[in-house]
């Protein structure tokens, strides 16, 4: 009874998905539509939870005086803080929130990521070797790429953009389009082992 | 007081925090990290209220949209506390109910969908003609054929690797390194692109504040 | 030979970043500027696809991103939404990253004010929606159902851009900017294949190669692949129009260029001392 009832309701939303998907016609049309309406309700309830978790994760590192608890207090401050301002303020632009959003989310957000350029460049000394023909040809497929998307590789030869245009739409259309079937085969199998209740591990995680 | 210029220098000082991890860990890197995170998941969650909680939910559950309340609501709310459950351990077992819900609708979306899109939508792509379409049409569709065949018998793995599987492999395994490389290629583009987004700020919107023009 | 290179082989990682550092810095602070050709390709065939539309034309995009990924995508954004006002468009912005809603009201304020388009008669920012695919598909019944209201808490009834609008069979094109899931596959797949809808797209460079295949099958009409396809878009919006502004990436190429090959040389150099090296290793007796 445990699993029985979520597998019930797995079942019946995997069902209800496909024959939306083949008969737009009322009734299923209807059924259709109320689910997906249901369904963003739910997922967004999926926020809070992990909203709440992260607020829960940090009192517990702030009472248990965990290692490096002391920027614990900053992620309660900074979720407040933005928390209050969208509250109070609202979401429109020039308001206290949308300016904290501007003025440090952002910058903060594309710093984060931008610091990858420097772990690649670093990757691309140490790790990259052409240690044998085809990762050889790895790296000369990523040099034409590299060279041909920006101005200096056409400056360098007018044709490199060209190839690499051309390596683009043919040989990496291939082998993306074969990891693409291959994994849409996966997915297939993956989600009628999930709706016949085959594949249970989402569910294992609550007691 | 010139909010704009103190905005400038709130992202100038914690683009910069970031940057010294370059240097080794450190505590401004953990405090802009932190903050960063809190600051984040408040921003999700302020949207969440705005965006679809209120309009979608609540909004339509007592009528304060278009006049008629829908009780119907009430099922896809019990079914967010039971979400919320999870956060309360005696309780943990209810959010099983709403994860279904969750994985069910969103497998059986993927599976037709999936299907169609990125499956048989691309076998009928690859069906190509290899005749009338000139010298380098032909080369190209052979290769887009020979490639994608090859590629799928890299990743079938019910059949050892050997003989005219383990070539047919070999060449798959082949076009499919192009295809990393051109990945390769496009991911560190990428990453240089975020940088120079960056020093984009603080070479012509922050260093101005400072009366530095370059 | 061999001793500089062993030394190359132990160089400290922050030497490395320097370079990296330098290589982006210096381009930009001396204001190197590249001419950018932009040949045939899925860039110029989302241009064309926009010029060819009729004047009045409704284009959905979906801000599908977040400030990590905003200096390859939000220069899209803007060169695309002046692009489409220039031509007479009317444009319905919405989000599937809850971030993406503030960034497509910054880049739809800018370009509208700029060329004096109004709020909700020329485009409106319906903001935020959680559920990606199951949301996109049930905007194909009803867009209202899942916008009641746009980002601001306006109703969707009352907002005269939308009166002809219910579902998305009412949409010209649909173009998502994509940071990766949910993004353009979402897109292609509901919007696209299951409601017959053209769909374009902009990505960062780390997903392009992977949405070549749409391009392939006419799933996509057009695409916009990281910072090289913003400037190839915003080159193409500036032709003709020799006082345009230069936009927000074509400054960017330049430094993108010296990037690239120092990384190249970063490579070459790491597989001259690793042979070297290593061959030396493999003839040491053991």
């Amino acid at each position: 009874m445990r699993l029985f009832l979520p597998l019930v309701v797995t079942f019946v939303c995997g069902i209800v998905m496909i024959l939306h998907f083949f008969i737009p016609h009322r009734p299923i049309s209807t059924i259709g539509d109320g689910l997906t309406d249901w369904y963003m309700i739910v997922a967004s309830a999926a926020i809070f939870l992990g909203a709440a978790n992260l607020v829960q994760v940090h009192v517990h590192r702030i009472n248990t005086k965990a290692r490096n608890w002391q920027y614990s207090p900053v992620v309660l401050i900074g979720f407040l803080a933005m928390m209050a301002a969208g509250l109070v303020w609202g979401v429109e632009e020039s308001l206290p929130f949308d300016y904290m959003f501007q003025t440090m989310v952002v910058p903060m957000g594309a710093t984060m990521f931008s610091l990858l350029a420097f772990f690649v460049a670093s990757a691309a000394f140490r790790a990259f070797r052409a240690s044998n023909w085809r990762a050889t040809l790895l790296l000369a497929s990523a040099f034409i790429v590299m060279l041909g998307r920006v101005p200096i590789g056409g400056m360098i030869w007018k044709q490199i953009p060209v190839i690499s245009e051309w390596m683009m739409q043919v040989p990496n259309m291939a082998g993306q389009r074969a990891v693409m079937i291959g994994a849409a085969l996966g997915v297939v199998a993956t989600s009628l082992r999930m709706i016949f209740g085959i594949e249970r591990s989402y569910l294992g995680g609550a007691d | 007081m010139n909010w704009e210029i103190i905005g400038i220098w709130l992202g100038a000082v914690l683009t910069l925090m970031l940057y010294s991890f370059l240097y080794r860990d450190n505590p401004f890197y953990k405090f802009a990290e932190h903050l960063f995170v809190g600051m984040s998941a408040g921003y999700w969650v302020i949207y969440n209220i705005f965006n679809v909680l209120k309009p979608n939910f609540w909004d339509e559950l007592t009528g304060a949209g278009d006049g008629s309340p829908d009780y119907f609501m009430i099922i896809p709310g019990v079914f967010g506390l039971f979400m919320l459950a999870r956060l309360v351990p005696k309780i943990a077992g209810l959010s099983r109910m709403a994860l279904a819900m969750i994985v069910g609708t969103g497998a059986g979306l993927s599976l037709v969908s999936t299907l169609q899109t990125n499956c048989l939508s691309q076998i009928e792509g690859t069906i190509m003609p290899l005749s009338g379409v000139g010298t380098m049409g032909f080369i190209d569709n052979l290769i887009v054929v020979v490639g994608v065949v090859c590629g799928l018998v890299y990743f079938f793995f019910s059949k050892p690797h050997e003989g005219i599987t383990g070539k047919a492999a070999g060449a798959g395994i082949t076009i499919l390194m192009v295809a990393f490389g051109a990945s390769f290629g496009y991911t560190v583009m990428a990453r240089i692109s975020l940088l120079i987004g960056q020093a984009q700020f603080l070479l012509f919107d922050w260093l101005p504040t400072m009366g530095i023009h370059l | 030979m061999r001793k500089i290179l062993e030394k190359l082989d132990r160089v400290d990682r922050r030497v490395i970043y320097l370079l990296m550092a330098l290589s982006v810095f210096v381009p930009l602070s001396l204001r190197l500027s590249y001419p950018i050709p932009v040949g045939e390709g899925p860039s110029r065939d989302l241009f064309d696809a926009i010029e060819a539309m009729p004047s009045g034309s409704v284009v959905l995009v979906s801000y599908d991103y977040d400030p990590s990924t905003m200096p390859e995508l939000q220069p899209m954004a803007v060169a695309l939404t002046q692009h489409m006002f220039t031509r007479g468009h009317r444009i319905i912005a919405m989000a599937l990253w809850p971030q993406g809603a503030s960034l497509s009201q910054e880049a739809m304020t800018a370009v509208g004010d700029s060329l004096g388009k109004a709020q909700y008669d020329d485009w409106v920012n319906l903001g935020y929606t959680v559920g990606a695919g199951v949301s996109i598909v049930r905007m194909g019944s009803s867009i209202r159902a899942v916008f009641p209201q746009d980002r601001d808490g306006f109703p969707y009834d009352s907002i005269p851009l939308l009166t002809r609008v219910q579902s998305l069979r009412d949409i010209d094109l649909v173009i998502s900017l994509s940071a990766g899931d949910p993004g353009i596959h979402a897109w292609v797949m509901m919007a696209g294949d299951r409601f017959g809808l053209p769909v374009g797209g902009g990505c960062t460079a780390v997903s392009a190669p992977e949405f070549y295949t749409y391009l392939g099958t006419g799933q996509m009409l057009g695409l916009l692949g990281g910072l090289k396809g913003a400037a190839d878009y915003e080159t193409m919006v500036r032709e003709g129009r020799e006082n345009a502004p230069a936009g927000l990436a074509t400054p960017g190429m330049a430094a993108q260029s010296i990037a690239h090959l120092v990384i190249m040389a970063f490579i070459i150099i790491g597989n001259i001392s690793y042979l070297v090296i290593h061959k030396r290793r493999k003839g040491a007796p053991k």
